[in-house]
């Protein structure tokens, strides 16, 4: 049975990692994640981990290593932050069309300039199009169990694509929390040993990662954007499993009271509770409001978000970015949720805030203020904003 | 092979892999070039340092022990040439009949 332990969520993820029994871990120290890769460095150094712990110079040569090792077969997990993952970015895209499964889990944290060590998702989302699955964790609890479920995902064989776990750097990572961690024997009976489908070996030679001449690389990302889409199912039947198996069900799209409401707020992360607490705030006023959570970004969870907006109870979409797409929508979350709905009938108005940017907290009022915009944008039939195009920052001061 | 006859996306071997190793000299580069080395033989010291500098590996070696460019292979780049000893390598223009 899972013992509920009190315990750092980073340290709890660093467990995930040892009881999925990594083969290889690669990884190179950065705020807000060195504690994940400092605790698997002790667990291999006390020979409580039979890993391959791979000390590299830097980020881009981590996932190199990450690439490499699972080329030749090996289960591997790492894990980095921001400016880190940036570093990583061109390997980032190989992990994927080279079709290797690195579970990487990523302490969100912000992207430099000015140089910020706190928490937004502008690191993630300049990752959006790398093919990888990626998945958001809003509590220490999730960000442990989604880590123990990418191994499944990503190593399945219909899937074999890497896995990206965010959970917010600091708000989450540095939280000691109450988290049931599972006994050895259930994770091993859950994530059974990896089976790789195309390894490199030197006794029957392949090629791993060759030149793709115009002839054959439009038909090579067919192949990656199928294999990414049909990994939706799979993620489906684990999540499914995991239900079965330990009774906490996750969900494609979450809602929190979103039932009967009029007016929801859509968020990835650990905001996603907080903005609950307001919900349940303006509920007691008699408002209706609740929340939808987008925990699959990659695949796109197109008809879940669908059933949950469309012809139904929902009038109006507040989308909150944690992060700004300069000079364009102006949020990655917004545009994609506004272009998922563009074809529908009957669908909700969608407006757009940013808020929480560089690890400015979002207080109570702030997240009421949200809803406010989403109520006026419902009242008036219209964006709110100076001009539609311009970001509406909640919490800047003018 | 036409671009049509080419494997389609569910034909490709998965994730791209090259599952027969060598078969890059299925691959014939040779029609890259405008240029091609001529070797004149008659001035041919038979060193190698041909074979040794292609980039390509395009020169093959005679039961005589001299040394001939592969057209399959060679680009064209003139290193050939540019390093002969003897200097009896010439670029000529290739002509496609
Ligand atoms: S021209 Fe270049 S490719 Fe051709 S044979 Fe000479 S060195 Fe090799
Ligand atoms: S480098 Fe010149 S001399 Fe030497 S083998 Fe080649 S063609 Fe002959």
């Amino acid at each position: 049975m899972a013992k509920r332990t009190g315990i750092e969520v980073s340290i709890a993820i660093a467990e995930a990692a040892r009881q999925a029994n990594v083969d290889v871990v690669s990884a190179y120290p950065i705020t807000p994640q060195t504690h994940i890769v400092e605790h698997l460095a002790q667990l291999v150094a006390d020979g409580d981990l039979d890993a391959e712990y791979i000390t590299v110079e830097s980020e881009h040569t981590a996932m190199s290593a990450c690439v490499g090792a699972s080329a030749a077969g090996a289960r591997v997990f790492t894990s980095t932050s921001s400016q880190g993952l940036a570093l990583m970015n061109e390997i980032v895209y190989l992990a994927s069309s080279l079709r290797t499964p690195v579970i990487m889990a990523l302490a969100n944290r912000a992207l430099s300039g000015p140089i910020s060590i706190w928490n937004d998702h502008s690191d993630v989302m300049n990752e959006r199009d790398t093919g990888w699955i990626c998945i958001f964790a809003n509590n220490g609890q999730e960000a442990y169990d989604l880590t123990l479920m990418a191994f499944r995902i990503g190593e399945d064989r219909r899937v074999m694509l890497p896995v990206m776990v965010n959970f917010d750097g600091f708000i989450l990572t540095h939280v000691i929390e109450p988290i049931h961690i599972f006994e050895d024997q259930e994770i091993a009976d859950f994530i059974p040993p990896y089976e790789p489908l195309c390894v490199l070996d030197t006794d029957n030679p392949i090629t791993v990662g060759p030149v793709g001449v115009p002839d054959v690389y439009t038909e090579a990302k067919k192949q990656q954007e199928m294999a990414i889409r049909e990994s939706r199912p799979v993620i489906e039947e684990v999540f499914e499993e995991f239900a079965r198996r330990y009774g906490r069900r996750y969900r494609p799209v979450e809602t929190y009271r979103a039932d009967d409401a009029e007016i929801v707020l859509l968020a990835q992360g650990s905001v996603i509770e907080a903005a609950e607490v307001a919900v349940d705030h303006l509920r007691d006023q008699g408002k209706k409001v609740g929340t939808v959570e987008l925990r699959l970004w990659r695949p796109f969870p197109f008809d879940d978000l669908r059933e949950v907006l469309c012809s139904t109870s929902i009038k109006q979409v507040v989308v909150l970015d944690r992060c700004i797409s300069f000079g364009g929508p102006p949020g990655p979350v917004l545009s994609e949720v506004r272009s998922a709905l563009y074809l529908e009938k009957d669908k909700p108005m969608v407006v757009g805030v940013v808020a929480g940017l560089g690890g400015r907290d979002i207080s109570l009022e702030e997240y009421v203020e949200m809803f406010e915009i989403g109520e006026e944008c419902l009242r008036t039939g219209k964006d709110p904003g100076e001009e539609p195009e311009l970001v509406k920052i909640v919490g800047l001061r003018e | 092979m036409k671009l049509k006859e080419r494997p389609t996306w569910k034909e490709l071997p998965f994730a791209c892999c090259i599952p027969e190793p060598g078969n890059s000299v299925y691959y014939k580069t040779g029609d890259w070039k405008t240029l091609k080395p001529v070797v004149d033989k008659t001035k041919c010291i038979k060193c190698g340092t041909c074979w040794i500098f292609c980039p390509e590996y395009a020169y093959e070696e005679d039961e005589y022990g001299y040394y001939e460019s592969n057209y399959e292979y060679c680009k064209g780049c003139g290193i050939c040439y540019r390093e002969c000893p003897a200097q009896c390598i010439t670029m000529e223009e290739e002509v496609v009949e």
